[in-house]
């Protein structure tokens, strides 16, 4: 708290939004720590053998609940894996997934939203509805559908998951794009350079698209976070990933049958899955909070 | 008013013919062979072959398919499943509990998030209120898939509070864990939502005009307050209906609960191709319907709206 | 509903010939995050019965915060009130407690606020917003507090009362809304209005109408009005008395024809100078110089002297300069305020 006695200093550097809000994130502990988590897990994804060096697909019977020994250090689950080197390996796939459905579901929102808020009109009015129509199905129910549909006899549903995940979840981006492009179009900034005779693509790069930008962010790391989740249930449901494939969703799905005996091949990957869902909507909620202060 | 129902319904319609359409092709539509897709990697016997193409008049067009499909549902004849059940009776003996399930959640969800929400805006910044925002935060962070099966261990098998399971006829005793499950699926943006609404509300200018006229607190917040800040709650409780049927393929399953989420659950398993296309017809129907009821309601409660 | 009234009364120490209202070295600060913003400084000023007080400054000048203050409406926290005393009839509203404070909103002092659409519930009808007053405050019965509410509505002459008292808020124009508001800030017949810029929303005619409404109004009931405004052109017609806030203070007070003709601050001179005349046509018309203090930071002294064209050392220094008696019922916070009247 500054001394209301003082003079005030007056800052004379430009501050913008953007600005402000990088000061507000770099006090933010929440900020730090969900960083941190993500990074972490990012990390397992794509370099699992720095964890554990077991092979997650060697199973034994014989060693069927087994406790903690050596480097399997959450014991072994019903089919005698070794539940750490399945955890640390499951994460790549759900990464995987989760980053590409995301991406996807990104890009086409990004595109549908700028179309569709930029033009306006019949081009709105369509996009629009589109979107109602796919709002209009059930998330889980629309994805049984379309990931049964879209996967092959013997592959591992990975693709087909990320192409699920990704067509049925666009709709917030393409809406907080929208948004944000019909109220910076509204905007006498852009109004007056519309007029200096900037072009349309101008128009969007320079003026409009950086407005949007924190928003779709937000969204971005929350949709990510949600994705993840959704893998998981949709391998828990068995239309997900399968075969061979790891992850924590067909990890829960087999363990559940046996919590009674054997906990913990349940308890781990839930737990992993839980704090990779967490960090992400944690960073959302900390870049929102930085961009929009009033809603904290 | 009229007008904005006859909007809302022409919209809907189109929602309505969309959804379907785009359920239906999926199941149908560019298949090499949609006999085989509709049971899944089973072998098809040459007698549920010619079946299948009967019931979906798989030899003709993709419009004809999809009119055939629209008025075989509209009248509610929802076929055979794989196994030879009748699709309608599987979901006539499995509605009840789940609507009961469903309820049961969203009105614990929905006094939870009033209660709660209203408090921790009128609190903002206060333990209460952070404590709040740190709960619904690890909500949303665990996923049904996790939630389920880790209550049932804790809850229904460790501690013995609930029973683990329930039955088609279980008490609202046996199926108040799965309930409260199910509706951590919504409770966490439900009391999100009201929360902010609540906070932003309490500083609009028709709040001060309130104290002004020498109400009491109470009178301000549950009269005037609410009454705008369930504007966006009633709205997403449109959302959360679809998302309460999601968390029910879960949460059904995971408690052996016989309702439409976990025949569902089991048609997907066994590949029952008529069964999951005539449960999720269904479903995203109800799904429509209760969106528009969700949109009257709104308009309801916001005169604005009502005099568009 | 006069023995209604006098239940009121019980307020301990209420004195039916004290003056109507007094407010003495009043201090309100809002504590943020930024720092402590002072927002009202010391302010005092009293009102009569059947007298228009108008309170006059630029926006932040802290006349907003002060009527709020009376109304006992301040967002607490941020605001606080840290210093002085508001009397109503007598009786310090601000030792008074909180149940019996909320008993005199309203009952006995009202307000009238700016923009009101806003200040209207969007979800309520008129009629409902209005007939609470009487069900809350008089526990009245549904129909009875249905037909005071279209009296009030025909009092302040909204056509086809009757019908209106169905409608909502967004469905009047912004005159026939400010109407509203007028009848609800009168619906317990107050002794006190405080009207927070009450035309500024409205268009230029609209404006005239409504102040002639409440002038009438004020006539008829006799009450005390406090008419805040930055508008030296409202002020004119309608106030008896002007007290000019700056910083937070009052820096003049005095009847408005003395002050239009010789003012006596160098600030109400500056407003003064800086509204268009028609009789000096064709002149540059003079801008006050720099910016009102952020509250954060008031300027030691007179908080008007570095924007003052008089300020002379001791401008500069705290103590602030005291109430001048300028001519009998005229205050004046300059230490050169003659030389402001030129004499």
């Amino acid at each position: 708290m500054s001394d209301p006695t003082l003079p005030a200093t007056i800052d004379t550097r430009p501050r913008s939004l953007s600005g402000d809000a990088w000061d507000d994130l770099r006090h933010s502990k929440i900020f730090w720590v969900s960083s941190g988590l993500a990074l972490l897990i990012l990390l397992m994804a794509f370099f699992p053998t720095l964890f554990t060096s077991a092979n997650p697909a060697d199973c034994t019977l014989s060693r069927q609940y087994a406790g903690p020994s050596g480097g399997a250090l959450f014991g072994f689950d019903y089919q005698g894996c070794d539940v750490f080197a399945r955890t640390i390996h499951g994460a790549g796939n759900s990464l995987w997934v989760g980053l590409l459905a995301t991406l996807l579901a990104g890009v086409i929102g990004l595109f549908f939203g700028m179309a569709a808020g930029y033009f306006g009109g019949a081009v709105d009015a369509i996009l629009s509805r589109g979107i109602d129509i796919v709002l209009g199905i059930p998330f889980l129910l629309g994805a049984v559908v379309f990931s049964g549909r879209l996967s092959g006899a013997g592959d591992d549903g990975v693709t087909a998951v990320t192409l699920t995940l990704g067509l049925l979840t666009w709709t917030s981006a393409a809406r907080v794009m929208r948004s944000s492009v019909v109220a910076a179009k509204g905007q006498d900034y852009v109004a007056a350079a519309r007029m200096l005779g900037a072009s349309p693509a101008r128009l969007m790069f320079r003026h409009i698209l950086p407005n949007a930008f924190a928003p779709f962010i937000v969204v971005m790391a929350l949709l990510l976070g949600a994705n993840i989740a959704a893998e998981a249930t949709l391998s828990f449901l068995g239309v997900g990933l399968k075969g061979d494939a790891i992850s924590w969703g067909v990890q829960i799905a087999e363990a559940q049958k046996h919590a009674r005996v054997a906990p913990a091949p349940l308890i781990w990957p839930s737990t992993f899955l839980a704090a990779t869902v967490l960090a992400f909507i944690m960073l959302g909620d900390a870049v929102r909070d930085a961009f929009d202060p009033k809603l904290r | 008013m009229f007008r904005y129902i006859v909007r809302r319904l022409l919209q809907m319609i189109l929602t309505f013919f969309g959804a379907t359409f785009v359920v239906f092709a999926l199941m149908f539509a560019n298949q090499d062979d949609p006999v085989q897709a509709l049971a899944g990697e089973k072998p098809v016997s040459a007698s549920l072959r010619e079946a299948l193409t009967e019931r979906y008049h798989l030899d003709e067009g993709l419009l004809s398919q999809y009119w055939y499909y629209m008025s075989n549902l509209l009248t509610g004849d929802l076929g055979e499943s794989i196994s030879g059940r009748e699709i309608g009776t599987l979901l006539e003996d499995s509605w009840p509990v789940t609507v009961r399930l469903s309820l049961m959640a969203l009105v614990i969800a929905a006094a939870l998030a009033l209660g709660a929400g209203v408090w921790s805006a009128i609190r903002r910044g206060s333990v209460f209120d952070n404590g709040i925002l740190a709960f619904t935060l690890l909500l949303l962070a665990l996923p049904i898939v996790v939630l389920a099966p880790v209550a049932q261990w804790i809850f229904g098998m460790e501690l013995g509070w609930f029973p683990a399971t329930a039955s088609r006829n279980a008490s609202f005793y046996a199926l108040l864990l799965p309930a409260l499950v199910l509706a951590t699926t919504v409770v966490a943006t439900q009391l999100r939502v009201t929360r902010t609404s609540v906070a932003e509300n309490l500083r609009a200018d028709y709040v001060r005009t309130a104290r002004a006229k020498g109400l009491a607190p109470r009178r301000v917040i549950w009269v005037h307050v609410l009454r705008n800040s369930l504007i966006p709650l009633v709205t997403l409780i449109g959302v959360d209906l679809g998302v309460l049927m999601s968390g029910a393929l879960v949460t059904e399953g995971v408690f052996n609960i016989p309702g439409v989420g976990s025949k569902l659950a089991q048609g997907i398993r066994t590949e029952d191709g008529p069964m999951v296309v005539g449960f999720v017809s269904v479903l995203v129907i109800v799904f429509l319907v209760m969106n528009l009821v969700v949109d009257l309601l709104y308009a309801a409660l916001d005169p604005r709206i009502r005099y568009e | 509903m006069t023995d209604i009234k006098a239940q009121l009364d019980v307020l301990p120490g209420l004195d039916p010939r004290a003056p109507l209202l007094q407010v003495n070295d009043l201090h309100v600060e809002f504590r943020t995050r930024d720092g402590v913003a002072k927002a009202v400084n010391g302010a005092s000023f009293w009102l009569n019965p059947g007298e228009t007080l108008a309170i006059l400054g630029e926006s932040g000048c802290g006349k907003s915060v002060t009527a709020q203050a009376i109304m006992g409406i301040l967002e607490t926290p941020p605001g606080h009130i840290t210093r002085g005393e508001i009397r109503y009839r007598g009786v310090d509203l601000l030792k008074v407690r909180e149940a019996e404070r909320r008993r005199v909103r309203a009952n006995r002092v009202a307000m009238i606020f700016q923009d009101a659409l806003s200040a209207l519930n969007p979800v309520y009808t008129v009629g409902f917003q209005l007939a609470e007053l009487f069900r809350v405050h008089r526990g009245a019965s549904r129909a009875d507090a249905k037909s005071r509410a279209i009296e009030l509505l025909d009092q302040v002459r909204i056509p086809a009362a009757k019908s209106r008292i169905n409608d909502y808020p967004h469905q009047f124009s912004g005159g026939m809304r400010q109407r509203v508001m007028i009848a609800m800030a009168l619906a317990l017949d107050p002794e006190v209005l405080i009207a927070d810029e009450p035309t500024t929303a409205l268009d230029v005619t609209v404006q005239a109408q409504i102040m002639g409404l409440l002038a009438e109004l004020q006539r008829q009931r006799n009450m005390g009005l406090i008419l805040i405004t930055h508008d030296m052109g409202v002020v004119a017609d309608v106030a008896d008395r002007i007290s000019v806030m700056y910083a937070g203070r009052i820096v003049e007070e005095a009847p408005v024809y003395d002050i239009y003709a010789r003012p006596a601050h160098p600030y109400t001179r500056a407003l003064l100078e800086s509204i268009p005349r028609l009789d000096l046509k064709g002149q540059q018309l003079t801008a006050i110089r720099g910016l009102p203090p952020a509250l954060t930071a008031i300027p030691a002294g007179c908080a008007f002297h570095p924007r003052c064209g008089y300020a002379k050392e001791p401008c500069r220094q705290d103590p602030a300069p005291p109430a001048y008696a300028v001519a009998p019922r005229r205050t004046a916070r300059c230490h050169f305020f003659r030389e402001v009247l030129g004499e």
